[in-house]
């Protein structure tokens, strides 16, 4: 006893058998909390240069769903060619209550002075922001070339961030492409397959009486060949999820007002 | 038992290798070895991984509980993946998104936890460190041999410099998609533990039955 004494508290502990209760207990408070203080630290100390990472990756994808990303070209002065702007999208007007540049609509979606819950809510994401960031490409001569308009929307086992790209008549897709999402690889993933992707390209969002006919499923509708995107195989419940996700976003609670005023002719 | 630390180092990369002798962490040897730069960082992410997290658990091994120790090894391992996850997420962005769930999938990867397991909790830091730095490497070596074969062939291409001219480029070569594809490592890693075991015949595995000869009377 008196051996052990000596040895002082550290040493007493060190010495005694691992399988004690209290020392079971106090091994794993001990690992898990220096575990944990080392993770959060790295997680809290890392988090600005993946915040600038995300927002280039987000640019990129802009750049792709309007078909202007080559590979090597620069990121940020590329996506400098784009006007972007706030948009309302009760009115369908842009508003210069925010800057453009800085807005999040992520984020506004959790404020409740920016957003309003969702009743209906196909799409499966709770609250919408009642301004969105869209960016506007315009030709040499300063007419209205594309919109790309963010979108997003709960596929099967996460929410898919995207943004589609739609010609100046307010009608026509030119392109649909998420920049995030954890769908399952190989079946939901392959939304990224460019060959799925190009299937987007030349759809028509309205008929001809201005109906919403844009759909994504296994078998062609009623409404003709050129509003079906054939669903992904294999991936029934993302196919479901993109299919709402898009019918919510170009429908009334959606842009449909911008869209209309697109095809106006206003911009 | 007596193993020089060289021994410990190079081991693993052919005589014990953990993929084509112990035939561990395949999944993720399919997933991220369609290019070579992927399979690159994935096998820095995994040695790093291995090598602390041996370390780590080397040096606790005698405070371990028995009864949570593999609960302790897999806090430790977890949170050096998350590392590797978080700094590849800040400084590698287009490579992370590529092996996306992958690093992650690190913690459940059998070498790491064989590793902590067989070697690490019955042995002294340093020896664990260059046991799991060796492993890591054994591993990486099979994943940059598979990555050479599929990217090469699979896209003509190696490090993303093209080797081969593509048809899709105006050359003469047609790539082989079917070696992009994740299968395709399979037939790859299976040639390769053929080539090994050719090469080094004690590594084959004895037959589980033997045909007898039985005479009849």
């Amino acid at each position: 006893m008196a051996d052990t004494q000596s040895k002082g508290l550290i040493g007493r502990f060190l010495a005694a058998s691992p399988d004690s209760v209290g020392k079971t207990i106090f091994i794993a408070v001990a690992v898990c909390l220096v575990a944990s203080m080392i993770v959060s630290t790295a997680a809290v100390s890392l988090r600005p240069v993946q915040e600038i990472n995300k927002k280039r990756d987000k640019q990129l994808n802009v750049l792709q769903v309007a078909g202007l990303y080559e590979p090597g070209i620069k990121v940020a002065e590329a996506f400098a060619a784009f006007e972007p702007q706030v948009l309302d999208l009760e009115t369908g007007e842009f508003t210069d209550q925010f800057d453009a540049a800085s807005f999040d609509d992520l984020a506004a979606a959790q404020d409740p002075e920016l957003s309003r819950a969702l009743e209906n809510d196909p799409a499966g994401i709770g609250r919408q922001s009642r301004y969105k960031t869209v960016y506007l490409l315009r030709e040499e001569n300063g007419d209205l070339d594309k919109v790309i308009l963010p979108i997003h929307g709960y596929g099967l086992w996460s929410t898919l961030y995207g943004f589609i790209a739609v010609e100046e008549n307010g009608n026509d897709i030119f392109g649909l492409q998420f920049y995030q999402h954890g769908e399952t690889p190989g079946l939901g993933a392959e939304v990224d397959n460019p060959r799925w992707k190009s299937l987007w390209s030349g759809k028509k969002l309205h008929d001809e009486s201005g109906e919403l006919q844009i759909s994504v499923a296994k078998a062609q509708g009623p409404a003709g060949p050129e509003h079906h995107i054939d669903a992904l195989a294999g991936a029934t419940l993302t196919s479901v999820g993109v299919d709402n996700l898009v019918k919510f976003w170009m429908g009334e609670e959606g842009y449909a007002p911008f869209l209309a005023a697109l095809k106006a002719g206003e911009f | 038992m007596a193993q020089t630390k060289k021994d410990m180092l190079v081991d693993p990369l052919v005589d014990n290798n953990p993929i084509t002798l112990q035939v561990l962490g395949i999944c993720s040897a399919l997933a991220v070895t369609s290019s070579l730069q992927v399979a690159f960082v994935m096998t820095l992410a995994v040695t790093f991984v291995t090598a602390f997290s041996s370390m780590f658990i080397s040096i606790l091994r005698n405070q371990i509980p028995s009864s949570i120790r593999i609960i302790v090894q897999m806090v430790i391992i977890a949170s050096l993946v998350i590392l590797v996850d978080q700094v590849l997420k800040a400084y590698a962005f287009e490579i992370s998104k590529t092996l996306s769930v992958f690093v992650g999938l690190i913690i459940t990867n059998c070498i790491v936890m064989g590793r902590a397991e067989a070697f690490a909790m019955s042995n002294p830091p340093v020896a664990s460190f260059i046991d799991g730095l060796g492993n890591g490497m054994g591993y990486g070596l099979i994943l940059m041999l598979v990555g050479v074969v599929r990217e090469l062939f699979g896209s003509g291409s190696l490090f993303g410099i093209t080797i081969l001219e593509t048809v899709n480029n105006g050359g003469w070569y047609v790539p082989n998609g079917m070696l992009l594809l994740p299968p395709s490592a399979f037939f790859v890693i299976g040639l390769l533990i053929w080539a090994f075991r050719t090469w080094k015949p004690n590594q084959a595995e004895e037959r589980e039955y033997k045909i007898q000869n039985v005479e009849a009377h």
